[in-house]
């Protein structure tokens, strides 16, 4: 071989070894591979099988949108926080690019340590929980409202729905599930209610509950005996059921059942499960805009995955679990690259308009924190939730006190 | 506090706790003649709670019409479990029964996730919702039905060992197995009778308990730990110190969550547990051995 013959196949040869990592970083980022962290059994059962709807259609549409192709790896925690943990490591070892989920916030907080740990990023859709993004966590990102947020939000909600409806409440019973979500919801309330001159009314009992129970007859009792004008319920899906149908036992029948920002009243079950005893509740919760371009996308979707469901009673699941995994696909797309370091850099880049929930764009601030996200007033009529207030975004007037009400 | 508030509580303590008694009941018989204790007592109700949902479900069988073939269906299993299982196991040390229950709780409770999914799943009647005054007291009607029957169901089971010669030998069984044995008693097929008895007061319960509760299938090892505390606290083998310890424990936790706090509602029936153990071990109505 002829020394300059040597000399090319040499750097033929280098050129070869230097680009083959490329190529197989190219081949590799070919596809994100998306860890689903949902609580699919359990007691919130419902409401992750509800995110899940979100997330099956994810692929498909994000395929359409934006070219990138999602491959979702489902773990179901089983409504447990230990098993979240351990249920994210398993998911990082067999290749989760990035994590989403997990709609609960003791799940959250174990979830973030791990993804923390293992520098793989997290995409939160639902958790409210505020310390979730205060520990200066660089691969934690959430695309909700904090609890602050949504009691904010919530109270100067009710302030309109008593405008709107012309009312004075006086007294209320304060309900809360006694978990991370209903702690954090519990400060947020205490912090802000004294404050809120729209809201002159007095909290007569403040009762925790466990969000397990199976069995409320006490806490009904207790709140009865106050003789509050409303109650203010911060739930989740079963004890809510639970609750309504104890009112119905004690024949309790006051002003309404008003949520500044859980969920559960809004969710299929509790339609299902309830019947007729499901109307009126008012949930004041981060809410999907029906007339964004990308919910009829989402909404067409849906329907075709599920014909016999309707978008309504998982708007708020089903719509920030896609977001989350748009987030993540986004990133994905601008960073052509499934390194976890790159992937959570572009994550902190986004900046998504083309949205489906109520609210500003996707833009994360330092702490990985998505602010501006809006909330609508939620009553169910007609065995459907249905967006009250804010008028702009309002399909029907909000009734308030329910037709029913009776002074106790 | 409301005296109307409290009254009201308690009878809704009492009335959940007479079905509890019904559930602790089947594990005291049990444990009362065969000396092994049913691990899988708590998971065996989860399922015939979900055996009443599927009747519910196809034939619009009310729970309460349900009993008698979800008792029979029960009772035969029982039998069965007991000839075919627990028997061989009987002379075997502790740990051995211990670990053959846990195994059939563990199959339990993962067969009707296989079955039935991990949802909570109910049946919705009318009179679920419908509750009678009585001035200003309030009484639930599912839990009244339920506790008349529980009631009914204890009191059947009282006579038939008492009175019936059949109760008698497994009485006999319970007080002296060698001299069962020596006059010539089946031992091995009273101790099946025995756990088919023990498994249709379970399914009883089990189709009273889903008119106040809704069923998934992990909720077994929670009834199971809440049935070893009412025998324990009524007193291991005691039939009557179920039913009391029931009512107790039940009671207990209504009026904890009455005054002190609903969320420490559980914390109540194991400081009761504790009391009893420490100043009566045998339980409350049960014999010092």
């Amino acid at each position: 071989m002829q020394r300059r013959s040597f000399n090319k196949a040499v750097a033929g040869l280098a050129a070869a070894t230097a680009l083959s990592p490329l190529n197989r970083a190219f081949a590799q980022s070919q596809k994100l591979k998306v860890g689903m962290l949902l609580p699919l059994s359990g007691y919130l059962g419902f409401i992750g099988q509800s995110c899940k709807k979100g997330s099956d259609l994810a692929p498909g549409v994000i395929k359409e949108m934006l070219g990138v192709d999602v491959e979702l790896m489902y773990a179901d925690f089983e409504t447990n926080v230990d098993t979240a943990r351990t249920r994210a490591e398993r998911l990082i070892q067999e290749g989760a690019n990035v994590l989403v989920g997990p709609f609960d916030s003791g799940a959250a907080v174990a979830i973030a340590q791990v993804a923390e740990q293992r520098g793989v990023p997290f995409v939160i859709n639902i958790a409210a929980a505020p310390q979730i993004t205060e520990q200066g966590y660089k691969y934690v990102f959430r695309n909700f409202q904090t609890a602050i947020d949504i009691v904010r939000n919530g109270l100067d909600l009710i302030g309109d729905l008593f405008q709107a409806t012309n009312t004075v409440p006086r007294t209320a019973v304060y309900m809360h599930v006694n978990d991370t979500f209903g702690q954090a919801m519990t400060k947020g309330i205490g912090a802000m209610l004294p404050r809120a001159t729209r809201l002159p009314f007095k909290i007569l009992d403040t009762i925790p509950y466990d969000p397990a129970s199976k069995d409320l007859t006490v806490e009904v009792s207790k709140a009865k005996a106050s003789n509050p004008d409303f109650v203010l319920l911060v739930c989740r899906l079963n004890d809510a059921i639970l609750l309504r149908r104890e009112m119905v036992k004690q024949r309790w029948n006051p002003m309404g059942i008003i949520s500044p920002g859980s969920p559960g009243m809004y969710e299929e079950q509790y339609f299902k499960a309830l019947g007729k005893l499901s109307e009126y509740s008012i949930s004041n919760v981060p809410w999907y805009n029906p007339n964004a371009k990308l919910t009829k996308v989402v909404e067409k979707a849906f329907n075709k995955q599920n014909p016999k469901d309707k978008l309504e009673f998982h708007g708020l699941n089903a719509g920030f679990t896609f977001e989350a995994i748009l987030i993540a696909a986004d990133a994905f797309k601008r960073a052509r690259s499934t390194d976890p370091k790159t992937l959570a850099d572009a994550i902190r880049q986004t900046h998504i308009t083309d949205k489906m929930m109520l609210g500003g764009p996707i833009k994360f601030n330092a702490k990985g924190q998505v602010e501006g996200i809006g909330s609508a007033c939620v009553q169910n009529r007609n065995l459907l939730p249905t967006v009250v207030l804010p008028t702009n975004a309002a399909t029907a007037k909000p009734v308030f006190p329910v037709p029913d009400y009776k002074k106790a | 506090m409301p005296f109307d508030l409290v009254a009201n509580v308690a009878v809704a303590g009492v009335l959940t706790g007479l079905v509890y008694g019904l559930m602790a009941l089947g594990l005291s018989v049990i444990f009362g003649v065969v000396r092994v204790v049913n691990f899988a007592h708590g998971e065996m109700m989860t399922a015939a709670m979900y055996a009443a949902v599927v009747l519910f479900t196809a034939f619009g069988l009310d729970p309460f019409l349900a009993v008698l073939p979800v008792a029979a269906v029960f009772f035969a299993l029982g039998y069965a479990l007991q000839a075919a299982v627990i028997n061989p196991f009987i002379t075997r040390p502790e740990h051995s029964q211990f670990m053959l229950l846990v195994a059939i709780s563990i199959i339990l409770v993962n067969g009707l996730l296989m079955g039935f999914g991990p949802d909570a799943k109910n049946v919705q009647l009318d009179y679920q919702l419908e509750s009678w005054a009585l001035g200003k007291l309030l009484f639930d009607k599912a839990r009244v039905y339920a506790a008349l029957l529980a009631l009914a169901v204890s009191a059947a089971l009282f006579a038939f060992f008492r009175f019936t010669l059949t109760g008698k030998a497994i009485r006999a069984c319970a007080d002296n197995h060698l001299g069962a044995l020596v006059v010539g008693l089946r031992v091995k097929h009273l101790y099946s009778l025995t756990f088919g008895i023990g498994a249709a007061c379970v399914a009883v319960a089990g189709c009273m308990l889903i008119l106040l509760v809704d069923v998934t299938p992990v909720l077994g090892p929670s009834y199971t730990l809440l049935a070893f505390v009412i025998v324990i606290v009524g007193g291991l083998g005691s039939m009557g110190g179920a039913l009391l310890g029931g009512v107790l424990i039940g009671l207990s936790e209504a009026m904890a969550g009455l005054f002190i706090a609903p969320s420490a509602k559980s914390m109540f029936s194991f400081a009761l547990l504790i009391l009893v153990l420490l100043f009566r071990p045998q339980g409350l109505l049960g014999r010092r051995t």
